[in-house]
């Protein structure tokens, strides 16, 4: 018996599990890049493609996660919180898996090899953004919290402090990316110009994992907001 | 008359089956909506959700259904037109229930939108309005019960709107929700007692104490109620010391022990809701039934006051109940499979909210619809930013659905209106 007067039919699909779930496909992505990282660094290519199929596969995953949410979105939803802001989050969440291949993708093809000299400034900047993405991870994750108590008090508070924290934690990535793009400035002329080229870009994108990161925790404050 | 001497028998008899019917529907379909929630939410499984709705929803009916069961006895029809065509009202009764029970039976099956409030209402003013004239409804009646339609909703929203408000503020906003549960749930759970036995003593045992000779004024009610309220409150704390906070559970969700709390809670307002359902959704069944049984047993006179006897609703009780029984199971499970997303702190400010609705609007005689009051009720909690998505898609042909079922009920009452008077040869 079909029952389309049956009150479940006015329940939606909650975006905050799914909305979970997929941030933690791409934080899978973020967590790789490390062992990438070191493999590259021993010039070890076989670790590294294997280490890079794993971070495409995650990608994957995640990017299915997200062309789910996006099916369960329909204009008639009704949330506490706003479809765009949604929608945007999202979006911001898959830029992470993405950049993380892109990323990763540049330096295998290119067989890229960071200077000794810059390896250990290079690994903790790498690091540092990692963290700015977990600590949106972070913020993500109390969202079911937040549902829970309706969008108030402490648990508000609580997730504008981890906000913060993560503001303080890409300024830190930015400080850092500064003196790394002066160490690699002082040494590019000993260097393939091409070869500098690709490491200022991914230098740059490196940081833009930050920067994702941080725009995620904005749009998470602005759910807070309304 | 010697028609009803004649037929008497064979009308009362076709009226209590069809009304026995309805009452069925009412048991197989429409309690899943009221108690889905509480299953939803996990706060009950479906047995005991089975168990409560049998009890309470009889209680409901026995007790405090009789006010809407005499609306749509006697509240939508102008009785003085049907004076000196008693026999006319009695075809047009039957033709109601067996409108309401065939839209009712062929809307299932084919999954269209069905409240057995809304074509019952329909159906009787259908026939009176089309069928005998446009005099002989009681438009004034009909407007108000179409005016409680729209305001039942809004409501319930608001309700359970501030109770949700007052959760937040007295619970899940303090520093240690888990304690504060504890100590604030036990109110909520007065109030369900108190709006039960309240309605109960005005509507239920006002009858008998009549024929005793007693009666309670509204203040003596009030404490009754109230120490049945306490009552509650009671057995609800004996029951919430029985929930230890297991700390393994706030690993993923740090309101995971609170919501057990709330899930205690959530049986009393289950309770609540079989209770309101019951005392509502009974007239539909057997309000046509209690007419035709009037006009019978009284040889045709319209204007004799009588006391509708107690085996109507008995009657109504009890087809709810053999429906929950025979088919309402399966409609709990599969509407409770499908509310995973509601959780029990939310459930219960949306069933009580609509519980306390369906109970004022079933102790003023207004026939309401019970599905209409919760989803009001869910609206209100949802603007409280405690849901977290609500169709409103499916709200709105919930909705809109009445629109259908009246004319719906009220065509088919006119056909089978017509028929009955050509097969009596009227």
């Amino acid at each position: 018996m079909a029952l389309s007067n049956s009150i479940s039919n006015i329940f939606g699909v909650s975006p905050v599990k799914p909305l979970q779930n997929h941030m933690a496909e791409a934080i899978k992505c973020v967590g790789h890049l490390e062992d990438f990282l070191e493999a590259t660094f021993q010039e070890n290519w076989d670790a590294a493609s294997t280490v890079f199929e794993q971070i495409s596969a995650d990608e994957q995953s995640a990017d299915k996660l997200k062309k789910q949410f996006r099916m369960h979105m329909p204009k008639s939803l009704f949330m506490p919180v706003s479809r765009g802001d949604l929608l945007s989050i999202i979006t911001q969440q898959d830029n992470i898996a993405n950049l993380t291949k892109d990323i990763c993708g540049i330096i295998l093809g290119r067989q890229m090899v960071i200077p000794k000299q810059l390896q250990g400034d290079f690994i903790g900047f790498s690091d540092c953004s990692a963290e700015t993405c977990r600590k949106a991870h972070g913020a993500i994750n109390e969202l079911d919290e937040l549902l829970e108590t309706g969008f108030a008090g402490s648990e508000v508070k609580f997730v504008q402090k981890l906000i913060r924290e993560l503001a303080t934690q890409e300024q830190k990535v930015d400080k850092k990316e500064q003196k790394l793009r002066k160490k690699l400035f002082n040494i590019e002329a000993n260097l393939s110009p091409i070869d500098v080229i690709f490491m200022y870009n991914i230098i740059d994108q490196i940081g833009g994992l930050a920067d994702t990161a941080e725009l995620i925790g904005n749009q998470v404050e602005l759910l807070l907001a309304k | 008359m010697d028609f009803f001497t004649e037929y008497g028998a064979i009308l009362i008899i076709t009226a209590a089956l069809v009304g026995f019917f309805m009452a069925w529907g009412v048991g197989a379909n429409d309690v899943a909506n009221a108690m889905g929630t509480s299953v939803g939410s996990k706060a009950l499984t479906i047995r005991q959700a089975i168990l409560i709705a049998m009890v309470f929803e009889f209680a409901g009916a026995y007790l405090a259904g009789g006010e809407v069961t005499s609306t749509i006895r006697k509240g939508i029809v102008d009785s003085a037109i049907f004076v000196d065509r008693p026999n006319d009202l009695v075809f047009g009764m039957l033709s109601a229930l067996l409108a309401a029970g065939c839209w009712l039976m062929v809307a299932s099956f084919m999954g269209w939108p069905v409240s057995t409030t809304h074509s019952i209402v329909g159906a009787i003013v259908g026939f009176a309005a089309v069928g005998v004239s446009v005099d002989a409804v009681n438009w004034g009646k009909v407007g108000t019960i179409v005016a409680s339609w729209l305001v039942s909703p809004i409501m319930a929203g608001t309700i359970s709107f501030l109770l949700f408000r007052s959760v937040q503020k007295l619970i899940l906003l303090q520093d240690d929700p888990f304690t504060k549960a504890k100590r604030y749930i036990p109110i909520y759970m007065f109030f369900v007692g108190f709006l039960i036995a309240m309605v109960t003593i005005l509507k239920g045992l006002k009858h008998v104490l009549k024929d005793n000779g007693a009666s309670l004024s509204f203040l003596e009610s009030a404490g009754i109620a109230s120490i049945a309220g306490i009552v509650v409150a009671m057995i609800g704390s004996y029951l919430l010391t029985r929930i230890k906070r297991d700390m393994s559970l706030e690993e993923d969700n740090r309101f995971a022990n609170v919501e057990r709390v709330f899930a205690v809670l959530m049986i009393f307002t289950a309770c609540s809701m079989a209770f309101a359902h019951g005392s509502n959704d009974v007239a539909n069944a057997v309000g046509p039934l209690a007419a035709v049984v009037s006009i019978v047993s009284s040889g045709g006179d319209i204007a004799a006051n009588t006391t509708m006897p107690p085996w109507i609703l008995l009657l109504g009780g009890g087809g709810i109940v053999v429906g929950l029984a025979t088919y309402g199971f399966k409609v709990m499970g599969t509407i409770g499979r499908k509310i995973t997303e509601l959780t029990p702190s939310r459930g219960f400010a949306a069933e009580l909210g609509a519980a306390a609705t369906v109970v004022i609007a079933s102790g003023t005689g207004l026939p309401i619809s019970t599905t209409h009051t919760l989803v009001g009720a869910v609206l209100g909690v949802g603007l409280a930013r405690g849901i977290g998505a609500i169709n409103l898609r499916m709200v709105g042909s919930i909705f809109l659905s009445w629109l259908v079922t009246l004319p719906a009920g009220a065509g088919l009452c006119i056909i089978f209106f017509f028929m009955f008077k050509a097969a009596f040869g009227q």
